[in-house]
């Protein structure tokens, strides 16, 4: 479950935006994640209020967006959409050889007051 | 304006899907991402702000592999993190390997386990430096466990470090140690089908060893499958075959370990 070590992440910058942009609770965090990307977001959501208790983003909505996995195709040299990490390319078959999106897991924006 | 949403961002242009209820969310390839709440709406409140973070939830750990990788660079450290499930072999595999390659290099490891000393006294029989790193609830290594034990091994300029992670084919994976390479051991009474229900460990991977081969007899464990799926996952994983009990075709292993030491 390394999905509680990404979590530990989150909450420390949320506490130190918090600090910096003085801030005392937070109604929203929203983090994009890539369909592609090694972390379940329902283990995100399981583990987020148990993360979260005794801070600011103690009472936080969490929103997790996907973002569509794209890869590059050397051979026809053209973009594809991808379901899964070996998916070869949806034009010609061939492998692909690059991951052009979908693998981040990014925090996107908090809404705080 | 954004046709979409209406914020004030420019029109996305691929739309997504929203894992929970709320629509108008909107991926925008030239501004990054943002969720779409018409900027109006936020400010007649007058009391929630909307905070642009826009951060990489893995950037700590990056920083802390970015640090040992540039730490190993400069001493000359070719640094292996050894990855499988639990049971495929990667204590047995290291024994062997440091009793065939300790009279020509250094070696030390920091065996990650949840529990227990028990790997680093057995690598320590092997009579090289072991730490080990008990992580308790954890299931993975990160890049400043690494950093620290790295500290505390006191390794030697010009030595081999094997990083035996915790025995899991998920997590580890997500995390980089600052390592050369990444080892990925499969035993042949796992299944063969492991590459496709793992796949992002073995695209991870640069080297693929099939362990336990002198129990193929036993097994219903096709090789050339395993490696047409590890190849499918990671067209240019690279793949040995061996057995670290009968020691079949174990110099191909120490070979690519010699072959690494050279060019690092």
């Amino acid at each position: 479950m390394h999905e509680i070590s990404v979590l530990e992440n989150l909450r420390e910058i949320i506490e130190a935006q918090a600090q910096e942009q003085h801030f005392s609770n937070v109604a929203r965090v929203t983090l994009a994640i890539g369909k592609l990307s090694c972390v379940d977001p329902e283990a995100l959501r399981f583990g987020f209020a148990a993360v979260m208790k005794d801070t600011v983003a103690e009472r936080a909505e969490l929103i997790i967006m996907e973002i569509p996995a794209l890869g590059f195709c050397g051979q026809c040299k053209g973009q594809t959409t991808m379901e899964l990490l070996y998916d070869p390319c949806a034009y010609c078959g061939a492998p692909l050889t690059e991951i052009v999106q979908g693998r981040d897991l990014r925090i996107v924006d908090l809404l705080v007051s | 304006m954004c046709g979409i949403c209406g914020c004030g961002e420019p029109a996305g242009q691929t739309k997504l899907k929203p894992v929970t209820g709320r629509p108008r969310y909107v991926f925008n390839p030239a501004s990054g991402y943002h969720t779409g709440i018409p900027a109006a709406e936020l400010n007649s409140s007058g009391q929630k702000r909307l905070l642009n973070i826009d951060q990489d939830l893995f950037a700590k750990n990056d920083i802390y592999a970015a640090q040992n990788r540039s730490f190993f660079r400069q001493h000359q450290i070719l640094v292996l993190n050894l990855l499988s499930s639990p049971g495929a072999g990667k204590t047995t595999l290291l024994v062997e390997t440091i009793k065939r390659m300790q009279d020509r290099i250094a070696i030390a490891v920091i065996e990650g386990d949840q529990h227990t000393e028990r790997d680093a006294e057995r690598i320590r029989v092997a009579g090289v430096k072991a730490l080990q790193i008990n992580t308790g609830r954890l299931c993975h290594l990160e890049a400043d466990m690494i950093g620290k034990a790295v500290t505390q091994l006191n390794i030697e300029d010009r030595s081999l470090l094997f990083i035996e992670n915790i025995g899991n084919l998920v997590c580890p994976s997500a995390f980089d140690l600052g390592e050369s390479y990444k080892v990925v051991i499969l035993s042949v009474t796992e299944g063969d089908d492991k590459p496709l229900k793992y796949p992002d460990m073995f695209h991870a991977a640069d080297l693929l060893i099939i362990n336990k081969t002198d129990l193929l007899p036993y097994v219903d464990f096709d090789v050339a499958n395993c490696e047409e799926f590890a190849r499918r996952v990671n067209p240019n994983i690279k793949i040995i075959r061996l057995s670290s009990t009968n020691h079949e075709n174990f110099k191909a292993w120490t070979d690519w370990l010699s072959a690494g030491i050279e060019t690092d």
